[in-house]
């Protein structure tokens, strides 16, 4: 599962960041879950509740936000949300999304002039908003 | 914080050699370089990984001969597709070779992303064939993979060697490992001059092949030509280095 890799890169980040800060125990990680990558939670918080296992994480709770994508064209300036693009996305473009979601600029355009030159203001991926150490 | 940066480092942890191929100036034969010296090193008995991060221009697919259509598998990160006994990654599995422009900060958020799940697992060699010029994937690479070997492509023309020339004294400013120039489409001595005034290796030099058009995509004709012939020469050399 490509999950996996996601959950195995916070987990890292975390722990360094604990590390760095003089922290011996993390007990609570908020992670935010860009709807534009679509990855699925219950994967990464198994993944995360086995990865904790023998670390400063071992207690850790992991509490999940999820982050709406909303896009801007940067020739008209018009903003849109991902479901307003639903149409145009079958099963095979959302799993080539999910992977790497800057192939979206290969698949939408602003539906108001067409161009494919727009940011992705929100919701793009996953990050780690805030952590609890001790 | 983006956890996908030790993810990097994660996923990178059983490649013994990173092979940056550069230019600075497009058109001199990177992609078929890095390709063909891909292919070479594991037709010396080695374990080669290949990625193409030339975003806007990826073509390494298309020498290959390789099928897009199906993604790499998933399982706990992403299996590189194997074809013709290298590992290989590109953005074109996932752009299904759209149109697909990215600005700046879109660039190192891809290039972040694939280095962060893609799983090399054990490989003797990982060739990435960069984009031509100094921009996001080139500081990136010096940024999150700082134990790259660069290998500059150049051809004899003036324009290639002014270019070639600031990136190597980036390079040599940051204090980056370079492996050594290749000469493509070789002619005269002028680059090998150049290399000794640069106080860097030179490595080989390709001639031209006015064949290699019609070799693109038939991996079996390509090794079998005079290009290769001379790539392999240059692939041994790496190995000894």
């Amino acid at each position: 599962m490509h999950e996996w890799a996601l959950a195995e890169g916070i987990m890292a980040t975390a722990i360094e960041f604990a590390e760095k800060n003089g922290a011996d125990r993390i007990e609570e990680i908020v992670i935010v879950l860009g709807e534009l990558q679509d990855v699925d939670r219950d994967i990464v918080e198994f993944a995360l509740n086995n990865l904790k296992k023998d670390t400063i994480a071992q207690d850790a709770k992991f509490v999940f936000e999820e982050e709406k994508a909303l896009f801007q064209c940067r020739a008209c300036g018009h903003q849109w949300r991902l479901e307003e693009s639903k149409g145009e996305m079958n099963e095979e473009i959302r799993e080539d999304i999910h992977f790497v979601p800057e192939v979206v600029h290969a698949f939408l355009s602003c539906p108001n002039c067409g161009s494919r030159d727009f940011e992705v203001v929100k919701g793009r991926g996953v990050y780690i908003r805030e952590m609890k150490v001790r | 914080m983006d956890p996908r940066i030790a993810g990097i480092k994660l996923k990178l942890s059983g490649v013994n050699r990173v092979i940056p191929v550069v230019s600075g100036k497009g058109g001199v034969g990177k992609s078929l370089i890095s390709t063909t010296l891909a292919l070479s090193l594991n037709r010396l008995g080695y374990s080669v990984g290949l990625l193409d991060l030339d975003f806007h221009g990826a073509s390494d697919h298309v020498i290959l001969g390789a099928e897009i259509g199906e993604l790499p598998e998933e399982e706990r990160g992403v299996v590189p597709a194997d074809v013709h006994g290298i590992k290989f990654m590109s953005i074109v599995f996932y752009s299904q070779d759209n149109p697909n422009p990215l600005r700046g900060e879109e660039v190192s958020d891809a290039l972040i992303e694939i280095l962060a799940i893609t799983r090399w697992d054990s490989l003797d060699y990982l060739i990435i064939d960069m984009p031509p010029g100094m921009g996001e994937q080139t500081l990136d690479l010096l940024r999150f993979i700082p134990r790259g070997e660069f290998l500059v492509v150049m051809t004899p023309s003036p324009l290639s060697l002014r270019v070639a020339g600031n990136l190597i004294t980036l390079l040599q400013e940051g204090r980056r490992k370079i492996l050594g120039v290749v000469e493509n489409m070789a002619r005269g001595d002028v680059v090998e001059e150049f290399t000794k005034d640069r106080d860097v290796r030179y490595l080989g030099a390709v001639r031209r092949y006015d064949e290699i058009d019609s070799l693109i995509g038939d991996v079996p004709s390509l090794l079998e030509s005079p290009f290769s012939e001379d790539v392999r020469k240059i692939a041994e050399k790496i190995t000894g280095l």
